[in-house]
């Protein structure tokens, strides 16, 4: 045989045996820190295994640094937040990637699992959430009984820790007023209404579509009306397949948004003439859930943000972002909630539909089928 | 072993680097990409490959195969005559530089630049719809087709022609003049020189460039996801939804398979453009 | 007459078609969009905004790391082909141009299990990129090295310079490189220029390269994307013409020397 055949051969198996097995490096040992009661910082399910709050403090202080991902400073007022919890505790927030989208968040944790940069906590959305939860730590916060049981899960893997409504957000200085999904097919829309992401890769995007259903008589179970509704959109030229974001929107350039109720509000405050409008007989809510890595490379510090975010104070902050914290009910029947902040929360008549995660499977099969063909 | 082969691998052993960069930067990941287009919950099963056809795929499929074409041939045939524009100047001229390192930089500096040259000019704020809306009135962004498939033919052309320049060029140099000589000196007028010397000599080139063209729109990726973010209507766009969705989950077999499928249509370009370009390599030498 | 005309119409049209969209990035990086009038903020993000910033010393790094690197590997590579196993050069001319078959898309994807690899072993900063680079530019490089190898006799220069005792570095670095300087600089720099533009594997790899960066600004503040964009065409263009202008007046030289 030519000798440069041989070569080739050899290293032609080589190639096919390492395609073959194709298999993960070891994981990397670390240990954690200690608290008082003996128990590592990383196994804690709750407060008391720091010895109470303060203990709990302390350890934080001690690790000092906190990672966040996929927290833009604009959504849900965590912006305000981050600076908060900094100042209260002195703790470095570190807020890597703030445009990625939950599965971002989920990959980032597992390429750096081990190193000092991988991301203590995970804000997601209810599909990567559930798809994961291996990767969560159960930890239960002070205010455990105050959060309703739909919105949380019974081992304390995650918690629904803000939601909101599926808005249109227009600008009324260059659009009429809309008072219901279908104004969006007339003529003085033409080439102005956006969806905020594509649904089959965004949470945010998918109610969107969901909300649109409903308003052309789907339901939850049947998001075809949806897609359908889009399809004319874009056949009457309305349609424009362009990502907003608060740039475009103040340039002018989306003058019509579907996106979720807070982050239209933030423009509101940007954009006088920008409104909002959430259907009140057919409101798609979607809540975002908080979680703790595993292998936090800060587990202290990661627990000790689930405590603020929770609290009264942290609450507070959200719901001041526009969004309904989740314990907004108790809140607002003990009083806590600012009142101002209260107001500004939208009211809504018709039953409230949050998709399942089983009904959100089905839809989103659906989506991929059938929404690249009717938008493009 | 016989003395011969001692220094065989003796001679190979300083190969071994720049092998071993190759094979595992390289050659795994195909192959990672083949083997696992074929395999499903770690069997043998043909699930993957299945779903390739799958309206979605195949209409992706269409419409990169559509992309790739009309941007094959409007290049082809531009970067021909730009060329020969480029040919017609004299060779040290610092016109003929400037414009084959302009169209080196357009060809290969990748495209979220170019994306970006073409949001600034016929984008929902740039400059050219502005003028045009001042002037006539009339929305040139309109609904947005900058952000679809047909504002991606248009931002394709734009490195299309360059590339078709510069792999183009090398064969017009070869088209020696004394052959255009020798023909008017039989006789013939510039038409039949242009007809029966010039066209056959260069048709394998013409054709193998834009085969080449081709398999470059159909593997871009950078222009295409700097400027589309609704719907995935080509298949570079459907491999990065399978890899970030956070709505379909459990998607990277599937992005294997489009992979895979990549590949096969870029291989098979590959290989008529070489076979071309070796029917050229004749004359040019 | 009318050819000439017909000459001239042409190189306006493709001049417009190609200096158009350069000359509204220039404009549409320069414009305050939302006060109107113009303003040099977008440029001055370049430096002023932390993730640009790091994003643009990444890549620079990145592309820096890349030729140094490819460099090493292909030149004694290329080299010892040449002098020692010709029965391997069809093997190295194949690899190194696959990669031009083999989309920079498809790589990434089955990239990963290697990449995880690669990781726990050298960390995940964006340098260790380097690696995949590596081969995304062997093809450029590789035409330029060799074109640059097969116009030198490097037969008898290796040989004189064996035959006076020089160990193998010492042929490379002083006999064979200065000689073939003008293929080493097209290699490098347009190994700079694909680096620079390098935007899939970065981005779907999880890394903040400057494209990458470019292309997440861009979601929120259009003219300082446009303003980077432009930045880099006009970098990678100067590199360009620098070489070019650099290689005329080398062989001009490399001739003038063998005629004495």
């Amino acid at each position: 045989m030519r000798f440069s055949r041989l070569v080739a051969a050899c290293a032609a198996s080589v190639v096919v045996l390492g395609g073959l097995v194709a298999c993960a490096p070891p994981e990397k040992e670390d240990s954690g820190e200690q608290t008082q009661s003996g128990v590592s910082a990383r196994e804690a399910t709750s407060a008391e295994d720091f010895g109470g709050l303060d203990g709990l403090i302390e350890a934080a202080k001690r690790e000092g640094e906190l990672n966040v991902i996929a927290l833009p400073p604009d959504w849900a007022n965590y912006g305000e937040i981050i600076k908060a919890f900094s100042d209260k505790y002195g703790i470095k927030v570190n807020s890597a990637q703030p445009d990625a989208a939950s599965q971002d968040e989920i990959n980032a944790a597992n390429q750096q699992r081990g190193k000092s940069s991988a991301p203590d906590v995970f804000d997601l959305g209810q599909s990567v959430a559930l798809a994961n939860t291996d990767m969560f730590a159960p930890y239960q916060v002070s205010v455990w009984d105050d959060i309703p049981a739909a919105y949380k899960d019974p081992d304390g893997k995650w918690v629904n820790d803000y939601g909101g409504y599926m808005s249109i957000g227009f600008d009324s200085a260059k659009v009429p007023a809309v008072t219901l999904v279908d104004d969006l097919l007339k003529p003085e829309f033409r080439g102005k209404v956006a969806l905020n992401g594509d649904p089959t890769q965004a949470g945010a995007a998918f109610s969107g579509v969901l909300m649109v259903a409903l308003s052309q008589g789907g339901s939850a179970d049947d998001i075809a009306p949806g897609v359908e509704f889009f399809r004319k959109l874009r056949e009457a030229g309305n349609f424009l397949p362009v990502d907003p974001t608060p740039a475009t929107i103040e340039s002018g350039q989306t003058p019509v948004v579907i996106d979720w109720n807070y982050l239209n509000a933030a423009e509101t405050k940007k954009l006088p003439s920008w409104q909002v409008f959430v259907p009140s007989d057919y409101p798609v809510a979607g809540y975002y859930y908080q979680a703790i890595n595993k292998d936090a490379p800060h587990p202290a510090a990661a627990r000790l943000w689930q405590e603020f975010l929770f609290s009264d104070e942290g609450q507070n902050l959200y719901a001041a972002g526009g969004v309904r914290p989740v314990r907004a009910d108790n809140m607002l029947a003990d009083g806590k909630l600012d009142p101002a902040v209260a107001a500004s929360i939208p009211v809504v008549d018709g039953p409230v539909t949050v998709p399942s995660p089983e009904q959100t499977q089905k839809a989103t099969q659906y989506l991929s089928e059938h929404w690249a063909q009717a938008i493009g | 072993m016989s003395a011969l082969s001692l220094r065989r691998v003796r001679d190979a052993l300083p190969l071994l680097p720049f092998l071993a960069v190759v094979v595992v930067f390289l050659l795994i990941p195909t192959v990672t990409v083949i083997v696992n287009a074929f395999v499903d919950d770690g069997g043998f099963s043909l699930a993957r490959i299945e779903a390739l056809f799958s309206p979605t795929a195949l209409s992706a499929l269409g419409k990169s195969v559509l992309l790739s074409g009309s941007t094959a041939l409007i290049g082809a045939v531009f970067g021909a005559v730009l060329a020969w524009l480029v040919i017609d100047s004299p060779p040290e001229s610092m016109l003929r530089r400037a414009v084959l390192s302009v169209c080196s930089v357009l060809a290969q500096f990748g495209g979220v630049a170019l994306a970006f040259a073409f949001l600034a000019t016929v984008g929902l704020n740039g400059v050219l719809t502005l003028w045009v809306q001042h002037l006539f009135g009339f929305n040139l962004a309109g609904s947005g087709w900058l952000y679809s498939v047909s504002g991606l033919i248009l931002v394709y052309t734009y490195f299309q022609i360059p590339l078709m320049v510069i792999v183009f060029v090398p064969a017009l140099e070869g088209l020696r003049d004394q052959w255009r000589e020798a023909a008017f000196s039989l006789g013939a007028s510039r038409w039949q020189y242009f007809r029966e010397v010039a066209v056959p000599l260069l048709t394998p080139a013409f054709l193998g460039s834009a085969l080449l063209l081709f398999a470059n729109a159909f593997a871009a990726y950078a222009t295409a996801a700097a400027l589309v973010s609704q719907g995935s209507p080509i298949v570079p766009l459907l491999i990065r939804a399978a890899l970030t969705s956070e709505m379909v989950l459990g998607q990277s077999g599937f992005a294997y398979a489009l992979a895979l499928e990549m590949i096969v249509v870029v291989a098979v370009v590959m290989i008529a453009y070489n076979a071309l370009v070796r029917r050229t390599a004749r004359w040019l030498r | 007459m009318s050819r000439r005309l017909l000459r001239g119409a042409a190189w306006l049209g493709f001049g417009l078609f190609f200096l158009f969209p350069l000359y509204a990035m220039a404009d549409f990086s320069t414009r305050n969009l939302l006060a109107g009038g113009r303003t040099l903020r977008a440029w001055a993000n370049l430096v002023v905004d932390d993730a640009l910033y790091q994003a643009i010393v990444v890549s620079l790094a990145l592309s820096a790391l890349t030729v140094i690197a490819m460099l090493v590997l292909l030149v004694p590579t290329l080299i010892w082909v040449r002098l020692r196993a010709p029965w391997a050069k069809g093997l190295v001319e194949f690899l190194c141009l696959l990669p031009l078959t083999i989309p920079a898309l498809v790589i990434v994807v089955g990239l990963r299990n290697v990449y995880l690899w690669v990781t726990y072993f050298l960390g995940e900063s964006a340098l260790t990129l380097t690696f995949v680079y590596i081969v995304v530019v062997l093809p450029f490089a590789y035409r330029a090295l060799d074109a640059a190898l097969a116009a030198i006799d490097l037969r008898t220069l290796a040989e004189a310079a064996r035959s006076l005792g020089a160990g193998w570095t010492t042929t490379i670095l002083r006999v064979v490189v200065p000689n073939i300087w003008p293929g080493i600089l097209s290699a490098a720099f347009i190994s700079i220029a694909v680096v620079l533009g390098e935007y899939t594997i970065a981005s779907l790899s999880g890394y903040q390269t400057l494209q990458v960066e470019i292309v997440a600004i861009g979601k929120s503040d259009g003219p300082t994307s446009v303003a980077a964009s432009l930045a880099v065409l006009v970098f990678g263009f100067a590199l360009l013409l620098a070489l070019s202008l650099a290689t005329r007046g080398r062989r001009r030289r490399l001739t003038t020397g063998v005629t004495e």
